[in-house]
């Protein structure tokens, strides 16, 4: 199949950048929408020109590292689905498809389509871990939790942060991520002596990297490639609340 | 839409201990939630109190003779009133401030605009809040002056309101039903996002729970958005005259 894409090209972080057209011909339809770019990358590189950067590693759609907007929408038009694992039999012969990086504040584009998401790790840093030592893996029934929670706790845990709730939110904001952070630990036991100070301190840290509020619209659930519910954005709201309560 | 321009850096957080406080974006919309609640429990009160007019302009205005003596002989005449006009008028200036606040973060937050964006998926509630905002407040300061202090009314007469409900909806003021309608319909998408959003806001965090809390919040905006335009229908059509 041919397409043409427009790709937001920007040389570096300083660049003003802009939307260039490129013809993409005889794509494969079993072909995903990086090799797609791989495909034009091989053609710019045999002509000359700077190949499109975009972030990518496992193309297994498990590690966060690729996204990116097509159409306008975060990771494309497949539903829980990452950019590795889009396929370009969703679209159709001769389509024009416009492909822009993440846009945040708190995620500068460094090149291209690739932006720096080191926000997340200072969310992360703030408060995202147990500080007990861990040692090695202890055995599976040391620490009984309860089934429902195990369940809730693992499906908050397959956030891979990769940045598409930030990138879908019209205030981009990246209460998804840190409510799936939040909810992942607060779901355990081994969670619970920073449970306060853990949700006081990750939000702090992501007001101040610059992310918007939540005004509760869903886009962040609706683009999310693994799924993470909309409702542990109300968890971490009641979280918040109860930890500042005490703190007064 | 895409502005030029570098994209601004922004270094990563650091952990430091800032003691929770008003800066924090959930704090803020905690307090619109709460401000919010309180706007929809004085519409409710409004609305009920509207509803009266079917009883004929005895008991309509009786009904608004008794507000002014509500807290009476523990408070003084109209001091309830004014305590209530009070703590309403500072939860709307609180409501409204920190949705510019928030406004203004969201706007900063997203420097580069894309330049492909499809219409979000979120009701259309939600899309218009800030604007519907808007409104809503213009609407509030046109129903005062004409409801209250009577300056915009055609009758205008102090202590006889359901004259000036009357006068106010008359079929040749056709113009003042259709913003009156306009408003209210705003107010009833507001409250379709706002009340479901209100009570996430308050930390609802069940699936169950999120499918109660925006059926409810439809069911609420619906009845109120009903309660407040009987009325200048009932004038429209005759039925109140």
């Amino acid at each position: 199949m041919d397409i043409q894409v427009r790709v937001w090209r920007q040389s570096g972080p300083q660049d003003k950048g802009q939307m260039v057209t490129y013809d993409v011909k005889d794509i494969s339809p079993d072909a995903s929408f990086l090799e797609m770019l791989d495909v034009l990358n091989e053609k710019l590189i045999l002509d000359g020109d700077d190949p499109v950067a975009f972030d990518h590693d496992c193309r297994e759609g498990i590690c966060g590292m690729c996204g990116m907007m097509i159409n306008g929408v975060a990771h494309g038009p497949e539903r829980a689905t990452t950019t590795c694992q889009l396929h370009m039999r969703h679209f159709k012969d001769g389509d024009v498809i416009d492909v822009e990086p993440w846009r945040a504040a708190a995620f500068p584009v460094i090149k291209d389509l690739v932006v720096n998401r080191g926000a997340f790790d200072g969310i992360i840093q703030s408060g995202g871990f147990i500080t007990a030592p861990t040692g090695t893996a202890p055995d599976a029934h040391a620490t009984p939790v309860p089934k429902p929670d195990a369940d809730a706790a693992f499906e908050a845990a397959t956030c891979i942060a990769c940045g598409a709730c930030v990138a879908a939110c019209p205030n981009g904001s990246s209460m998804l991520f840190t409510a799936a952070k939040v909810a992942h630990l607060g779901l355990l036991p081994q969670g619970q002596p920073e449970r306060d100070s853990r949700v006081v301190d990750m939000l702090d840290a992501q007001d101040a990297a610059g992310f918007g509020g939540c005004t509760n619209m869903g886009e962040c659930a609706e683009v999310c490639p693994k799924g993470i519910p909309l409702n542990l954005i109300g968890r971490l709201n009641a979280d918040y609340r109860k930890a500042v309560g005490k703190r007064r | 839409m895409q502005k030029a321009g570098p994209a601004k850096t922004v270094p990563a957080a650091k952990g430091k201990r800032r003691p929770a406080g008003a800066r924090s974006s959930v704090v803020l919309k905690l307090v619109m939630a709460v401000t919010g609640l309180l706007l929809v429990g004085f519409l409710y009160a409004h609305m009920i109190g509207n509803l009266k007019i079917f009883f004929g302009a005895e008991t309509f205005d009786h009904y608004a003779h008794w507000l002014r003596s509500i807290g009476t002989p523990l408070l003084p005449n109209d001091w309830y009133l004014w305590i209530q006009r009070f703590v309403l008028t500072v939860a709307a200036i609180a409501h409204i401030a920190i949705a510019t606040i928030l406004a203004r973060r969201a706007r900063k937050a997203r420097p580069v605009r894309y330049a492909h964006r499809p219409k979000v998926q979120a009701s259309y509630a939600a899309r218009t809040m800030r604007w519907g905002g808007v409104i809503i407040l213009l609407f509030i300061v046109y129903h005062i002056l004409d409801l209250t202090t009577g300056t915009l009314n055609p009758h205008g007469a102090p202590g006889q309101p359901y004259a000036n409900v009357v006068a106010d909806f008359a079929p040749s003021r056709w113009y003042v039903t259709l913003f009156y309608t306009l408003s209210i319909v705003s107010v009833g998408f507001h409250l379709r996002h706002g009340l479901w959003s209100s009570i996430r806001t308050l930390g609802q965090q069940t699936k169950k729970g999120e499918r109660v809390a925006r059926a409810v919040a439809l069911v609420l905006s619906v009845v109120l958005v009903v309660g407040y335009l009987s009325v200048p229908f009932a004038v429209l059509t005759g039925l109140v005259d």
